[in-house]
């Protein structure tokens, strides 16, 4: 179906650098309530897939290296 | 009629669905009633991290503590705070064990504020009497239930939505379908009993900000218990007693007036005066916040900025680091800093939460919902102003009584053709190359129910309000996912869809105005209670067709004095002079 793309700024940022997820780490991925962090294919890293985020902040407090940032979505900053 | 073998159907004593608050406490109370019963709790996120308290709480709202306050006490504070429409025998059972939970949680390592004696430093936040209790350390509280999780061997299945319940042939709950939210497999549970603590239905209005996901509540928790209770045929209750919070503006998070009011903080308008007698949530409490914010008045803040420098360093802490922690960075973002602004203040979006007002699945003060096998707690059942420790109280209640419910029952026949139609039903917009997203779906959903179903509730507004919601139905043939997670959307959206309906249809049934602005009716301004006084249960009825009924409130346990019941009805303050 013919779709419109639109870019939208993503709430949770992960640092690449420290993110460990492409040695098997799946914290932030795994208590996130909304399910919206996956694994990018390309990188092998975390990264917020769909923008459904309720800046609870678990993927930040859990994340064994601090590579996880959460920010106010722009909507309500 | 046998199952094809890509349905895994999976045995359990007893199934729990749910595992942020009352699901953990319901499944380790089934263990420790009967260890030798297979339990499992199924939840859509991770249960270290889901529900309501996923980053923690920071205290109880409503300890029943000897010397602070008795049952009775209590059960008549939330009588009055709910205009008389309350199961009294509901709220007598919560109160008689929420001093046995709280030294429960306390042996299991939560911390709660203690005074220079060792004794509970209970805090005043309600109208008549003393129900608070700090948690400043309340963060740590889903580590806690986890660690209990573990050590009683529950079977935990994380990253499972349910999305029906399935019933046997005698009419009792029997399990559940379920969908696995990361690769769209269709799985099924069958069991003995069923627990339900789905939490609250958050996700039927849209938030002020118009961010989707900026709900009060969790939005993971958006109505798929009160949806599936609905198509078995349980009765729903009070759904026209929306919840309606006083929170912080834009970020949505509660404002704390528990926290921050016993130590000098409260509601002010844009005077900074105070207009409220008491920052305890309720209908008519909110109704003054509503007055306020479209009067003259308004806009609403939380005042802080008297405070002294200490107190302010204390609600810091508590108001930063627990349950909403994030709030700390959305001040920081703004220049909002306690010391010197007051802090902006408005009102969420409408919902279902028995947690903070009286809507939902209809239990008793056994757990039971009104069909065999199917118990109900926490903020998704009717118990009203129950919070998190209702939530566990009734989830011990109906882990003991669903126990005991699952051990004299056979395993019990599943109705295979309802699984197969149901399997093809929910995979059904995977299936599909075009159509709906369920992002947009969702959003029309929502905006109606702002735009015809908000207080104030006037009839012309709620019948246009159900009818386009009935025609959104016509859509649902048409929603189209892209991958498991869409899917997993795609069905949330059609129960905050049947939540939508039921919360138009419910208040439309009930013809006067109750509980303040949840059920502020324009046409009928007047509470009538030679009509009205008792509970309207929404049900489906025998023709598939959403129904309502009047039901009578059971004779009092605890009898009002005529000057309490109005206690509440007096929360402006009065003007001096």
């Amino acid at each position: 179906m013919p779709t419109a793309s639109q870019i939208t700024m993503v709430p949770v940022v992960i640092d690449e650098e420290k993110c460990i997820a492409d040695k098997g780490c799946r914290t932030c991925i795994d208590v996130c309530p909304l399910d919206v962090l996956w694994i990018n294919e390309n990188t092998g890293k975390a990264h917020m897939k769909y923008d459904e985020c309720w800046y609870c902040m678990p993927c930040e407090a859990d994340c064994p290296t601090n590579a996880v940032t959460v920010n106010i979505p722009y909507l309500l900053s | 009629m046998a199952l094809p073998e890509d349905i895994s159907v999976i045995d359990v004593d007893i199934l729990i669905i749910g595992g942020g608050t009352a699901g953990p406490m319901a499944a380790v109370a089934a263990k420790e009633q009967n260890p030798d019963a297979e339990v499992m709790l199924l939840e859509k996120a991770n249960v270290k991290r889901s529900g309501a308290i996923s980053m923690g709480m920071d205290g109880l709202n409503n300890a029943v503590v000897p010397g602070h306050s008795t049952p009775e006490n209590y059960v008549k504070e939330i009588t009055i705070a709910n205009d008389g429409i309350v199961l009294q025998k509901g709220v007598m059972a919560y109160a008689q064990r929420s001093f046995e939970m709280i030294q429960k949680l306390d042996s299991w390592g939560v911390y709660f504020q203690k005074d220079e004696t060792g004794e509970y430093d209970m805090k005043k936040v309600h109208h008549l009497g003393t129900y608070v209790l700090p948690m400043p350390e309340g963060h740590n509280i889903k580590k806690i239930l986890y660690r209990r999780l573990r050590r009683h061997r529950v079977t935990v299945e994380n990253r499972y939505q349910a999305v029906r319940l399935l019933k046997d042939k005698s009419g009792a709950v029997c399990g559940c379908i379920a969908l696995s939210t990361r690769d769209a497999k269709v799985i099924v549970i069958r069991a003995k009993a069923v627990i339900m603590c789905t939490g609250a239905a958050g996700r039927i209005g849209l938030p002020a900000s118009g961010y989707l996901f900026g709900t009060y509540e969790n939005p993971a928790n958006c109505g798929d218990g009160h949806s599936m209770a609905y198509h078995v045929g349980a009765e729903l209750t009070g759904l026209e007693c929306y919840q309606i919070n006083p929170l912080l503006k834009d970020y949505n998070g509660p404002a704390c007036a528990y926290v921050t009011g016993p130590l000098g903080g409260y509601t002010a308008n844009a005077k900074g005066d105070r207009f409220i007698e008491c920052d305890y949530w309720s209908g008519q409490m909110m109704m003054e916040f509503y007055n306020e914010l479209q009067g003259g008045n308004g806009p609403v803040f939380l005042k802080l900025d008297h405070l002294a420098e200490e107190t302010i360093q204390e609600i810091e802490h508590v108001l930063h680091t627990n349950e909403r922690p994030s709030r700390g960075r959305f001040h920081d973002g703004r220049g909002t800093d306690y010391r010197t602004k007051m802090v902006e203040m408005h009102i969420s979006e409408i919902g279902f939460c028995a947690g903070h007002s009286a809507s939902g699945v209809w239990i008793n003060e056994k757990g039971e919902t009104t069909v065999p096998g199917l118990y109900g707690a926490g903020d998704m059942a009717s118990i009203p102003h129950s919070y998190m420790l209702g939530a566990f109280v009734y989830g011990q209640i109906c882990g003991e009584n669903a126990t005991e419910f699952a051990r004299n029952r056979e395993l019990p026949e599943l109705d295979e053709a309802f699984i197969l139609r149901e399997r093809e039903r929910i995979l059904a917009p995977l299936k599909r190359s075009d159509g709906i997203p369920p992002n947009q779906f969702e959003y029309k959903v929502r905006r109606l129910v702002n735009d015809y179903l908000q207080p104030p509730k006037i009839t012309k507004k709620m019948d246009i309000g159900l009818a386009r919601l009935h025609a959104m139905e016509a859509d649902i043939p048409y929603l189209y996912a892209r991958d498991p997670h869409e899917l997993l959307r795609a069905n949330e959206a059609q129960h905050i869809l049947d939540c939508a309906k039921m919360a138009a249809f419910a208040s439309l049934y009930r013809q006067e105005s109750r509980w303040g602005l949840y059920h502020n009716y324009v046409d009928h301004p007047q509470t009538d209670n030679d009509n009205w006084f008792c509970h309207v249960q929404l049900f489906k009825d025998e023709q598939n067709r959403m129904s309502c009924r009047k039901m009578a409130i059971e004779p009092y346990v605890v009898e009002l004095d005529e000057q309490e019941k109005s206690a509440y009805q007096q929360l402006r303050v009065k003007r001096a002079g």
